[in-house]
């Protein structure tokens, strides 16, 4: 043993830089295992077993893991259902909004930052402090808010608007808010005319009035971040390149419009990446302020798999929701990682 | 370079840690509860070791009519210590999830908070968690003093497997007495679903709102359906609904989904941006006249200082007089828990005639036995003791005694829906295919 080892040494000597090469790679491998071991059993392995359980006949208490016949007649239940359905339409909605409002807000604060007013840096803090806070919090703050008798409506009372215009003879401004499960601009019967299937659809595609409180509520949360990202984003460009816009005449508002905006492309896919993926999986926000609304109006795919899995007992539904939340988020982060990817290398 | 490199070993090893740590905590859990053999052997010695309840009863009265539990436990078994596993969250919807995962993964709890009916007999029976307990109904003689109704929801093939502590009576329907004085109204001691809907519209008419639901938990519009339909078709036809006899779009059905969307029209707007308790609050600050629930409503009237009979009234839901709605809870024992002969034990006292005359005062419910001293009870569980000795008993869906999880969902989704859309047929629909599917209806 020992003969062998030191002949072995004695024939890698003259190589021993290359040596010390390889046991520096394996030091990497050392070190990055734990971590891919956890990530691959974690992430990947659970990943599977989701996917295996969304195929199985698993319904009840008592574990089950065979496969339901047909295979994938738990997606096609899921898909046939009311409610799925309106998940999908209200996560469809909600990100529109969310993502419109705290994109503008964000950069509409971040721009007057940028304008170095007076007390900006007590405003930076202010606008940021939502994010502190958790979802759960914003959401029962947010709760009672758009509560219809206690909340935002008594406000118009207060301020005389109702008196207003019960006295010019209209109706009193009494929106339900999150109560509220009118779904305005349906569109199924455009859709019909396109998709083959859509008369199959048990609810309406349009804007469910509720999901809006909600989507103002998460954009109170978040556009405090979008600013941060958006005000660090500003302070990479240059003075001069404003001054070279200025010079050559254009005005304040369009040294943003034309200059700034564009130049920050790159900081506005990242914001649009991260709150696409936050609306895709939220939760606690929805779940604390609105709960799952009349009429389905605010339920979103988090909630459908939280209510299946552990009240209903219906691992492979939950199961099966949880993978196509997966495949949803997939279909945005993947790309995005792509092309990072390809931009470093 | 040597001091970069340095940093990225420390913050390699610090991660690798954080994962580790991270998944170390739940894999020793099952270890840290003494994972026992299946065999009685691992058992601890009669009167030492400890005793695990695992239960989701955290709020004010509810924790203390536990602690009058476990002091009833521990003047017999001083030596035992007792674990109090409790998980917050109203109905157990947080707590379930966490028991679920115990149970699969074989960390049983020596005794868990059960209701009776589907919850026990399907959930934790034919899945082989619990171990009968027919032999203690003999010892103890409880077989005398527990009506038969409530023992046969607790019983599969000739074996009983829980001993019930307590019992809330779900068909309660509360009303704020000096707001009907005020507009002229009295209730009797019955209600019926026609001199109901007189009333509401007297009280609509008046600009008063009827009826108070707060349903952002939607448990409790689909609570006030189980009654509506109880009251409609009775307590018989009621009971065929879980096992066949009678199906969800029989005529009587759709006619108690009529009434359920008629009562919809006298509710409180803001009904989906309150909780169960808020509805209850409202009709106590006179917001509305009438509120649907079961007696855990009692506890908030009390609790605000107000008197029976005097600010607040009760009777049957309308229609279901003569029928008593059980929600009631208890414990069985773990198959394969580390301590049974505790469990065993726990169950012994919690059956008995004294720590069930502590407990339910607390707790606002009643005696799971018939032989409870009445002079321990207020006026309103004298009048429900009534109720369950005389009248049918019924099991709940909605508290998870009559049919099975998936089927409560279901009937919570339908409901969601016909609260917005008042589609009867095609929530009679939906119902006829939840039950097919859950595997008890036609």
């Amino acid at each position: 043993m020992t003969a062998t080892t030191d002949s072995a040494a004695l024939r890698a000597r003259p190589l021993d830089r290359r040596r010390w090469h390889l046991s520096e790679q394996a030091q990497t491998i050392l070190l990055l295992l734990p971590s891919i071991l956890a990530l691959a059993v974690f992430i990947y392995v659970f990943i599977s077993f989701t996917f295996w359980v969304s195929l199985s006949n698993w319904r009840t208490l008592k574990i089950d893991l065979t496969l339901r016949e047909p295979l994938f007649a738990t997606y096609a239940e899921m898909f046939a259902m009311a409610r799925w359905q309106a998940d999908l339409r209200n996560t469809f909605v909600f990100t529109i909004f969310f993502i419109a409002f705290a994109v503008t807000l964000g950069l509409t604060l971040a721009i007057l930052l940028d304008r170095h007013l007076a007390g900006h840096n007590v405003f930076r803090n202010i606008f940021l402090f939502p994010y502190a806070l958790s979802f759960v919090v914003t959401g029962v703050v947010w709760r009672w808010i758009f509560n219809p008798e206690t909340g935002l409506n008594l406000l118009f009372e207060v301020l005389g608007i109702n008196y207003l215009l019960t006295q010019a003879g209209m109706a009193p401004l009494k929106p339900g808010w999150i109560t509220d499960p009118t779904v305005v601009a349906e569109v199924n019967g455009i859709l019909a005319a396109v998709l083959p299937g859509v008369d199959a659809w048990q609810v309406k595609w349009g804007i469910p009035l509720a999901m809006i409180p909600v989507a103002i509520a998460a954009t109170w949360q978040l556009s405090g971040f979008v600013m941060a990202l958006y005000v660090g984003g500003m302070a990479t460009i240059s003075d001069e390149v404003r001054e070279a816009a200025r010079i050559d005449g254009a005005s304040e508002f369009q040294v943003y419009r034309k200059v700034i905006i564009p130049m920050l492309r790159p900081v506005t896919i990242s914001v649009v990446v991260i709150l696409l993926h936050v609306s895709l999986k939220i939760f606690d926000l929805v779940y604390t302020m609105a709960g799952v609304g009349p009429g389905f109006a605010t339920d979103v795919p988090a909630i459908f798999v939280f209510e299946q899995m552990f009240k209903a007992t219906r691992y492979n539904l939950g199961s099966a929701a949880a993978i196509i939340m997966l495949v949803l988020v997939a279909l945005v982060i993947v790309p995005y990682l792509a092309s990072t990817l390809r931009e470093d290398s | 370079m040597f001091g970069k490199r340095i940093l990225f070993v420390m913050t390699a090893m610090l991660l690798a840690a954080l994962v580790f740590t991270g998944c170390a905590a739940p894999a020793a859990a099952p270890g840290g509860g003494q994972a026992a053999p299946a065999g009685g052997e691992a058992a601890a010695p009669a009167g030492g070791g400890k005793l695990e309840v695992f239960s989701w009863w955290t709020s004010g009265g509810e924790a203390a009519a536990l602690q009058a539990l476990f002091d009833a436990y521990s003047a017999q078994y001083p030596d035992v210590e007792i674990i109090n596993a409790t998980v917050a969250g109203g109905g157990g919807s947080a707590a379930r999830g966490v028991l679920q995962t115990r149970l699969a993964g074989g960390d049983v709890p020596d005794t868990w908070q059960v209701h009776p009916g589907f919850e026990l007999i399907g959930q934790y029976v034919e899945p082989g968690y619990v171990e009968p307990v027919t032999d203690l109904y003999e010892a103890e003689g409880w077989n005398d003093v527990v009506p038969e109704a409530l023992r046969t929801m607790m019983t599969k093939d000739g074996e009983i497997y829980q001993v019930t502590v307590g019992v809330h009576r779900g068909n309660g329907f509360w009303y704020n007495k000096q707001l009907l004085a005020d507009n002229g109204i009295e209730v009797g001691d019955t209600l019926s679903v026609d001199e109901f809907i007189t009333i509401a519209d007297q009280l609509k008419a008046a600009g008063v709102t009827p009826l108070c639901v707060g349903d952002s938990g939607i448990w409790a519009t689909a609570q006030l359906f189980e009654n509506t339909l109880l009251g409609t078709i009775g307590p018989e036809a009621y009971n065929g609904l879980w096992n066949g006899a009678t199906r969800f779009d029989d005529p009587g059905v759709k006619q108690a989904m009529e009434t359920y969307g008629k009562m919809l029209e006298y509710q409180n707007e803001d009904h989906s941006a309150l909780s169960w308790d808020q509805a209850v609050k409202k009709l106590m600050e006179g917001g509305c006249a009438f509120n649907s629930m079961g007696d855990w409503a009692y506890g908030e009237f009390v609790n605000a200082g107000l008197t029976d009979n005097v600010e607040f009234g009760w009777v049957s839901h309308p229609g279901t007089a003569g029928s008593f709605m059980i929600v009631a809870d208890g414990f069985p024992i773990g198959k394969g828990s580390a301590n049974p002969e505790n469990a065993r034990n726990w169950l012994k006292v919690i059956g008995s005639k004294e720590a069930q005359e502590a407990f339910n005062p607390l707790k606002g419910s009643i005696c799971a036995r018939t032989d409870c001293d009445r002079a321990k009870f207020g006026v309103y569980h004298n009048w429900s003791m009534d109720s369950f000795a005389n009248d049918a008993l019924v099991p709940s869906v909605v508290h998870g005694s009559a049919a099975p999880a998936d089927f409560q969902q279901a009937l919570n989704d339908a409901v969601t829906v016909f609260v917005v859309d008042k589609n009867v047929d095609a929530f009679a629909n939906a119902l006829v295919a939840a039950a097919q599917s859950s595997g008890f209806g036609q």
